[in-house]
């Protein structure tokens, strides 16, 4: 339980501008019954504090003490007890503050009629408290639903990162081990640009957008790498104007993609492969278009679901809650990713 | 004096190999290199290698489903980078397998192991067959196309693309709209590997894609047959009958 502390005090003046209306209400009517002001404020006084401490009794308990739907018939039989208790004070404890006879009379002949209003009014107070807990228990969960929700989500994200990385790393070692042989200083160079590759994906907050311009220079490093792997048959091209390069997108999004691409294009055909990239800012999107050639007659027959599109529109949807932002299209031997990324 | 080639689709990674194997040159000797799994096959049937190096992950066709084509598979070492699955089903069956990147000294307890047992070919068959088989059943990849033979071209059928398969001696041939083909292995196994939402055996002989069904005619007592959308007649058994119902609701 830990509400705010304002609401609290509200609740608690909220409580004592309740109490004394009740005395105001009780005491003018029994001076309506011709009783003097001395009686009719002892009178509405008494009754009113035993009632008010029932009630804070019955809210005390409700706060720490949430009863199940098979307890409330225990719930109406204390509001009965405690209706009760405070009838008895008021019985007992009124003609003795007061010697008079009339009032001794009329105390017992309103007992059935205060039985009822203070039942009534415990019976409110218990209502209004297991209601308001009750809230307040729904609120605190659902925070603790949400927070929980949104650390799986984040979760999500990191392994949704990582999933695409052993493989590439393992290869590009293997290569740097074939070139230490023959090639010391193309292998010296490889090993600088994989770890620059592999600082840039490890520093990255996804939470954090960056430009187009620094999500391309992480991709070149990507793409020296895999063009070392794989020789001349991979080949790029980038195209992009300044407007789109100030552009922001959530960080390691292209590098999925592209490596999706030149696993279509490489792994589905044979010779060379011409992989391009283009970006372009319309109406409040960033678009960027990623091509690559692909073979229909090999290609895995459910076309585009690769790990790489996949994940990445899983992210997309996490960030932006939209399923729309990717589309494929095939034609022509041409497989083309198109991304759209919200600008703020 | 071995005779090996060597199947990757990273130059250098085929690179290292050949490197390592400047020890062995008086034992080994190299025949060509391939850059894919068709050229690998190809290759493999021309001259029939004793040993091979073989990447899993490659261009077309993969590392295992160009050894499934294979009538008779030769010793393979397999090199991959990092496919836990594969290692799982390697181990299984003591398969030699190097982790790339491998040391030298990793890669002679692999190649002296096979010089050392090189004298067994028909139990290093049996390996790559079992091994095949898990890696068939077991892959939570390989089940969305069935890669086949037609002399000596290479057929990739999506699973998508069955209209049903039929027991045929030996081979089980799959039937797609552009004709049949033949394959190696058993009604059981594809019983096994295929989608149970997609394919349902209907009889001892007959696997059927479901959404190619169209109409189920009761014939004699006790079968019917089901008439699919390419006008081929299947025979359904008694069995087949209760488990088609199943699928379908009815």
């Amino acid at each position: 339980m830990s509400a705010p502390v304002s609401t609290f005090v509200n609740l608690r003046w909220g409580f004592v501008a309740c109490g004394a209306i009740w005395t105001a209400l009780q005491l003018y009517l029994i001076h309506s019954y011709g009783f003097d002001w001395y009686i009719a404020i002892t009178d509405s006084c008494v009754s009113t504090i035993a009632l008010a401490g029932a009630c804070w009794l019955i809210d005390n308990t409700l706060r720490f003490y949430q009863p199940s739907k098979s307890s409330y018939l225990n719930l109406l039989i204390w509001c009965g007890l405690l209706a009760g208790i405070c009838l008895a004070i008021s019985r007992f404890a009124l003609p003795a503050m007061i010697k008079d006879g009339e009032y001794f009379v009329f105390v017992i002949k309103s007992l059935i009629i205060r039985y009822f209003t203070n039942f009534m009014a415990i019976g409110w107070m218990a209502m209004i408290s297991l209601v308001w807990y009750a809230q307040q228990d729904n609120k605190e969960n659902e925070k603790r639903k949400a927070e929980a929700e949104k650390l799986a989500k984040e979760a999500e994200l990191y392994t949704l990162r990582q999933q695409l990385q052993p493989h590439f790393l393992f290869n590009s070692l293997n290569s740097i081990n074939a070139l230490i042989g023959f090639k010391p200083e193309e292998a010296r160079k490889m090993i600088h640009q994989l770890s620059d590759f592999l600082r840039g994906t490890l520093k990255k907050d996804d939470q954090q957008q960056v430009t187009l311009n620094e999500e391309l220079a992480h991709l070149q490093l990507y793409l020296d790498i895999e063009k070392v792997r794989f020789g001349h048959r991979l080949q790029t091209e980038i195209s992009c104007d300044e407007q789109c390069r100030t552009a922001v997108m959530p960080p390691l999004l292209l590098q999925p993609v592209v490596e999706n691409a030149i696993k279509f294009g490489l792994y589905d055909t044979i010779g060379d492969v011409v992989v391009s990239l283009r970006g372009e800012v319309d109406e409040g999107y960033l678009v960027i278009i990623v091509q690559n050639p692909y073979d229909p007659q090999t290609a895995k027959p459910r076309k585009g679901t690769g790990f790489g599109l996949s994940g990445m529109q899983r992210r997309l949807y996490l960030i932006y809650t939209r399923n729309d932002l990717v589309e494929t299209y095939v034609n022509d031997n041409i497989f083309t990713t198109i991304i759209k990324i919200p600008q703020p | 004096m071995k005779q090996v080639l060597l199947i990757d689709d990273e130059p250098l990674a085929r690179m290292v190999v050949l490197e390592y194997l400047q020890d062995y040159k008086d034992q080994i000797q190299v025949l060509q290199e391939c850059g894919d799994g068709f050229e690998g096959m190809k290759a493999i049937m021309q001259s029939q290698p004793d040993l091979i190096f073989l990447d899993v992950q490659m261009p077309k066709i993969n590392g295992f489903e160009m050894l499934e084509l294979l009538e008779q598979p030769p010793a393979v070492i397999f090199t991959t980078a990092f496919d836990e699955f594969a290692i799982k089903a390697f181990e299984a069956h003591a398969i030699d397998y190097l982790l790339k990147p491998f040391s030298k000294e990793r890669f002679k307890k692999a190649v002296d192991k096979y010089l050392a047992q090189s004298g067994t070919p028909v139990q290093q068959q049996k390996q790559t067959e079992s091994l095949l088989e898990e890696v068939a059943t077991q892959s939570p990849v390989q089940h969305d196309r069935i890669v086949v033979k037609t002399g000596t071209k290479v057929k990739i059928i999506p699973v998508h693309d069955v209209l049903y398969l039929e027991a045929d001696d030996d081979y089980v041939s799959v039937h797609t709209a552009e004709g049949s083909f033949l394959k190696n292995k058993t009604m059981s196994f594809f019983e096994k590997v295929l989608d149970v939402r997609q394919f349902v055996r209907v009889h001892r002989s007959y696997i059927v894609a479901i959404d190619q069904i169209t109409r189920i005619d009761p014939y004699e007592k006790d079968s019917h047959i089901a008439i699919l959308k390419s006008g081929a007649k299947i025979p359904v058994s008694k069995s087949g009958y209760v488990k088609l119902k199943q699928v379908l609701g009815i």
